[in-house]
């Protein structure tokens, strides 16, 4: 008799857990590591491995200091975060630099919070800031592709020339667009190659893993005020990080609001300080900072704007109903 | 094709039953018929020792929502005493000793729905007969068969749709008659379009047609069919008829028209044995039989079996035992082999959003759980606990494997909160 098992429905479990969300995200990043690697020579290579491994070390460090039992997703994500703070720092950092934002990412942004899926801030995104404060020479260091010698980015180039002449005049022909769209450009490790970056995105969007809203909104929204601000809108979204950022960071899960109205506001939020740091702060990327901002308004969005249930007369679920 | 927002597709794992024609089960040697079967508790009306045949009534409740059960075999009570419930508890049953002679009670002339014992067969098991007449000013104008089966592995209403098509048809019109209905909607999946063919012939009487949807899971809930039929959505904490609906099951449907023709109580339904058994099959079978006599009707269990659920792989309830019986709603029992059967331990959210894009009533089910997992059951409520279908796919799908559906029972269940449309009543 017995010897059956009791427990409570569901009986049968979708293949996909967070463990193979993770290696689906890793995959999706590869083409533009390796474009990157391409672009930049033989130290990307020791730039992206110092990084992750800075990061597995200290996740499975933290999980032993808190007590915690590790679950493949743990070390997996880590592996995200120390990839994609390789890919957001300039090719000149040094390995070891890469290492200790990645420790910061772990320890401080990630398990200080509670570890996986309970920070506020996107680990990767507050390491980088946490580079660009600490040392801010080399982090705004770029390197040309195939080349030694070492530039300004197209946003640093257009921010110089905003104040020597008028940007509005600043001709885009197609030739920059080609550049920026296959990544033959100064600028982040992984963030160059627009095309790679989109092919890993489609794979993430086939597979269920990012959603789709908050990339449309932010860039949408960048273009759109781009254009009504005068500026080249097809500029501002193939330079700079804009296009990792939109569906590589933003969509982070932990960090994003989980109701659909609330992905479109913090995709569209994401746009508008990016254009707003781009246009009107000193400095010439904003996308980092823009992300950064909204991943704190996210617990804010989760409270307000929830979707309306099946049944119920409107979104304010909380307030309406006592 | 209509459908409704969220949802998810499974794996159907029905080719073992479809298409199988409906064979008559053993009439078993035991039947165990539980006085909890739609509405309240009944009251034995029979004592240990009594003769009955088999369509007696044999427990009926003065409750308002109720409906009596009959035996569905003739033979002896020999006992009448704690049995567990194919929804997971204990509760009291009459135990029917067969006498294998099959003696029925004379048939009743216009019996009436209470009378026959109708109650909601797709799972529901809510007692027909006050569906069937709704509170003065509740207009009823459509009334939706359900015809969907969106539950994996189960096959039991395809089966009755391919072999009983007339009488399916012609207990819609009776519903539709009784409740002064404009219109009757037969709602089936894509997936069978055989039950589709089978019916169309039978749609000339009164204004009756089929609408196929998309197959998705849960297609079958009575919110999700009222929305993707009607594009109507039954307020929360209220019922389909607060929007003009009546919805039933396609078995409730040809119960029904059945009981009219022959005068004879609901004592059998058709249900799917499969999974893990050796010949999978659509049984009719007597209410009270027990799991362990179907299973040696469909020639034993094939490989380990670990998990016998009654209902389907999403919503249904595991048994302890093969001693449960089958009752008036049970629509399937399936055995899952050991392979099949995998024990999760659940990790902490990542807020991914799959059950919040799946949810079929747009919950956030991960939030839900956070609260009810602290035991803040008000604001569990506040997000819309109440309104959860519980039709499991929230947990489905969590790639950090959280027991979300569960949490939210859990909270639903709390005192203070109403508990879906049994609370309502």
């Amino acid at each position: 008799m017995s010897g059956f098992t009791v427990t409570n429905a569901p009986h049968i479990r979708a293949k996909e857990d967070s463990a193979m969300i993770m290696i689906y995200t890793i995959t999706a990043l590869l083409p533009a590591v390796i474009v990157g690697a391409v672009l930049f020579g033989a130290r990307s290579i020791g730039l992206v491995t110092g990084s992750i491994i800075a990061a597995v070390l200290t996740e499975y460090l933290m999980l032993f200091l808190r007590g915690r039992k590790a679950v493949p997703a743990d070390p997996l994500s880590a592996v995200i975060t120390g990839l994609l703070i390789a890919m957001i720092v300039t090719p000149a950092t040094p390995w070891w630099m890469a290492a200790i934002g990645s420790i910061f990412a772990i320890s401080i942004v990630k398990h200080a919070f509670g570890g996986l899926g309970f920070n506020i801030f996107n680990p990767a995104l507050a390491a980088r800031a946490f580079l660009l404060a600490s040392w801010p020479v080399i982090m705004t260091t770029w390197p040309r592709p195939f080349d030694a010698v070492t530039g300004a980015t197209h946003l640093a180039l257009v921010r110089t020339k905003v104040m020597e002449m008028s940007l509005w005049n600043m001709p885009h022909h197609i030739d920059t667009y080609w550049q920026l769209f296959i990544g033959d450009r100064g600028g982040c490790l992984g963030e160059t190659s627009a095309v790679a970056l989109l092919a890993g995105a489609a794979f993430l969007l086939i597979k269920d893993v990012i959603d789709w809203r908050i990339p449309t909104g932010f860039i949408l929204s960048v273009a759109i005020i781009s254009a009504a601000f005068g500026y080249d809108p097809i500029f501002q979204v193939l330079a700079g990080g804009l296009v990792l950022g939109a569906f590589f960071m933003a969509t982070d899960p932990v960090t994003k609001p989980i109701g659909r109205i609330g992905r479109w506001v913090f995709g569209i939020g994401c746009g508008v300080i990016t254009v707003a740091i781009r246009f009107l702060g000193g400095y010439p990327e904003g996308v980092c900072y823009a992300i950064l901002i909204m991943n704190g308004f996210t617990p804010l969005i989760d409270r307000y704007l929830i979707d309306r249930v099946y049944g119920h007369p409107s979104t304010s679920l909380r307030a309406g109903k006592k | 094709m209509k459908t409704f927002k969220g949802g998810i597709h499974l794996d159907h794992h029905k080719d073992s039953t479809a298409g199988k024609p409906i064979r008559n089960a053993k009439e078993p040697k035991i039947a165990v018929i539980h006085l909890s079967q739609g509405g309240a508790l009944c009251q034995p009306l029979v004592k240990v020792g009594d003769t009955v045949k088999a369509g007696q009534k044999i427990g009926d409740s003065d409750k308002l929502i109720s409906a009596p059960v009959h035996s569905s075999v003739s033979g002896k009570v020999t006992a009448i005493d704690n049995a567990p419930h194919p929804n997971g508890s204990v509760s009291s049953a009459i135990f029917i000793e067969s006498d294998g002679k099959g003696e029925t009670v004379e048939p009743i002339p216009n019996i009436s729905v209470r009378e026959a014992g109708i109650v909601g067969m797709g799972g529901g098991s809510f007692p027909t007969h006050i569906k069937l007449h709704p509170p003065i000013g509740k207009n009823i104008d459509t009334v939706i068969l359900n015809g969907a089966e969106c539950e994996p592995y189960i096959t039991c209403d395809h089966a009755l749709m391919l072999q009983e098509p007339l009488s399916i048809v012609e207990g819609l019109a009776g519903i539709i008659n009784t409740v002064g209905a404009k219109q009757g909607l037969i709602a089936i999946e894509d997936n069978k379009p055989d039950a589709v063919a089978k019916i169309t012939p039978y749609l000339s009487m009164g204004n009756v047609q089929i609408i196929v949807l998309k197959t998705k899971y849960p297609q079958g809930g009575e919110k999700e069919l009222i929305y993707a039929l009607l594009n109507r959505e039954v307020p929360s904490g209220g019922l389909p008829m607060d929007v003009g609906c009546i919805v039933s099951n396609v078995g409730t449907s040809h119960a029904l028209n059945r009981s009219q023709k022959t005068g004879m109580p609901l004592t059998e339904r058709v249900i799917t044995v499969t999974g893990a058994v050796k010949d999978p099959s659509n049984l009719r079978v007597k209410v009270g039989t027990r799991i362990a006599d179907l299973i040696d009707d469909c020639g034993g269990f094939a490989g380990n079996p670990k998990k016998v659920i009654l209902g389907g792989p999403m919503m249904g309830i595991t048994q302890s035992t093969l001693e449960t019986p089958i009752a008036k709603c049970t629509t399937c029992v399936l055995v899952l082999d050991e392979k099949d059967v995998k024990l999760f331990e659940e990790q902490s959210c990542i807020r991914c959003c799959r059950c919040v894009d799946a949810c079929p009533v747009q919950l956030t089910p991960n939030f839900i759980a956070d609260y009810s997992q602290n035991k803040m059951y008000a604001k569990a409520k506040e997000l819309g606990a109440a309104d959860c279908i519980e039709c499991g796919i929230c947990s489905y799908v969590c790639p950090t494997r959280r027991d979300l559906v569960h949490w939210i029972k859990t909270a639903k269940a709390k005192k203070g909160l109403p508990a879906g449309r049994q609370g309502k009543k």
